[in-house]
């Protein structure tokens, strides 16, 4: 009997279809979210990520849609943000179906959001987004999709967030991201060691290896996972079985 | 009782909607109850139940749904509370020692201890101690889906399952015609639609499973 770790796609939209690129840049279409929300539910993902990377203000009612939809084909939990900067627009995406919502810039620009966010709707319902990125000896916490650098200690903010009422950290390795190389597992390490809430590791996911030693090395909880789900590079139940014969705790759908 | 009323207890809490559609692909029908005539001639009431335990009793006694609910516990109509909704069964919580919960349990819902990392959050597996009604042709080894920092360790006779997080927790509690899951049954995939039906069974109501 032990808590399962979580393999999790994410569907990247720019408020109603699939996108990928790296890094924001050269985006394609990858597909409808509700069609992918289904495929995955039915392959035994144990919960699904679905980020509106344009959070433009003006298509908001597009990307509630959306959940509204991937909601509908779901049997897992959804967790759902992109640009959610205040009490009523994390209530929105709750309320369209997300069962959690994830807080990145704006949590940043004003941490009190945290603490009103966690009041609301408890603090399983609110995970902390962050994209790190490595500098010296430490790694640097960035907003508005990478964009922007917070001068921000990754490893303090998370702290923070926590004591504030986050229950989830998702950590997006911004030297990872988009390059297959492998999940950064001493920066998952050293925010899983340092914060008391789960860790959810991005960036970086190609093979079943990664999601081993991201699972071992790099004490994560759960591991996200968007193009190489979206490609059918990665079939779930393999890798799952491929994790499950290495004595890593993992749901298996029979 | 009347109808095939199901009633799902509306007090604003976010995952009521999930509720709602993991029974609605049940084939059947549920109705919000906001107020307390909603409960009256109900078949099966659901308390679902996310976020803080003060906050669902507080919200309780303002729509009027406090005394109505304890009367319907009373009275025997089918009951399944889910997360903070079996929590919501026992005299009391730590997370708000101020409010009394709905008293069908005697003792205190306690914080799980932070040896572990909490929430508790994720897929868990179950121990079975007596035979149960919410999870039968379950697997035995079956995972559902958690999400709570707060649990109860004792429910006597009425435990059915455990589970563990630091330390042993009821999972799901029976006690007569009251039922109760800590985990999110409408979050569980297809073990967690085999309870909700199993549920259904229970109260009478026909389903498509």
């Amino acid at each position: 009997m032990t808590l399962a770790r979580r393999i999790i796609p994410c569907l990247d939209t720019d408020g109603a279809r699939v996108v990928k690129g790296v890094r924001f840049v050269n985006l394609r279409d990858a597909g409808d979210p509700a069609e992918l929300a289904a495929r995955y539910n039915r392959q035994g993902a144990d919960e699904l990520v679905v980020l509106d990377i344009a959070a433009s203000r003006d298509h908001r009612s597009t990307f509630l849609e959306t959940i509204c939809r991937v909601a509908e084909q779901l049997a897992i939990p959804l967790t759902a943000g992109g640009g959610i900067g205040t009490l009523e627009e994390g209530r929105a995406v709750l309320r369209a179906g997300a069962d959690k919502i994830t807080v990145n810039t704006a949590a940043v620009r004003r941490p009190e959001l945290i603490e009103e966010l966690s009041q609301e709707f408890g603090a399983q319902a609110v995970v902390l987004a962050m994209d790190a990125k490595r500098i010296g000896d430490g790694w640097e916490a960035y907003v508005r999709g990478g964009r922007e650098a917070t001068g921000r200690d990754a490893i303090a903010w998370g702290r923070e967030s926590v004591a504030r009422g986050a229950g989830e950290i998702l950590l997006t390795s911004m030297d990872r991201d988009g390059t297959r190389s492998g999940f950064d597992c001493e920066l998952t390490a050293a925010v899983s060691r340092a914060v008391s809430v789960p860790v959810i590791a991005s960036g970086g996911a190609d093979t079943p290896d990664h999601f081993l030693t991201v699972f071992t090395e790099g004490r994560a909880d759960a591991a996200l996972a968007a193009s190489i789900f979206h490609d059918n590079l990665r079939r779930l139940s393999e890798l799952k079985e491929f994790l499950a014969a290495r004595d890593v705790p993992v749901r298996l759908i029979r | 009782m009347s109808g095939g009323k199901i009633a799902l207890v509306d007090y604003g809490a976010g995952n009521l909607p999930s509720v709602e559609r993991a029974l609605r692909r049940l084939g059947v029908e549920v109705e919000r109850a906001s107020a307390p005539e909603a409960l009256d001639g109900s078949r099966a009431i659901v308390l679902p139940g996310v976020g803080h335990f003060g906050a669902l009793m507080r919200t309780l006694e303002e729509r009027r749904l406090l005394e109505p609910l304890r009367a319907v516990l009373a009275e025997g109509v089918p009951f399944l509370g889910i997360c903070l909704g079996l929590q919501a069964l026992y005299a009391a919580s730590r997370e708000d020692p101020s409010r009394s919960g709905l008293g069908v349990l005697a003792g205190t819902v306690q914080p799980l201890p932070r040896t572990a990392k909490l929430p508790h959050m994720g897929w868990n597996q179950l121990r079975r101690v007596r035979p149960s009604v919410l999870l039968r042709d379950v697997p035995e080894d079956a995972y559902f889906y958690f999400a709570h920092s707060y649990a109860a360790l004792d429910a006597g006779e009425a435990a059915v399952a455990l589970c563990d997080h630091g330390v042993p927790f009821v999972a799901v509690l029976e006690c007569g015609k009251i039922v109760a899951a800590q985990f999110h049954p409408e979050k569980s995939g297809e073990a967690g639609s085999r309870v909700l039906a199993n549920f259904l069974h229970f109260a009478g109501v026909e389903c498509e499973r």
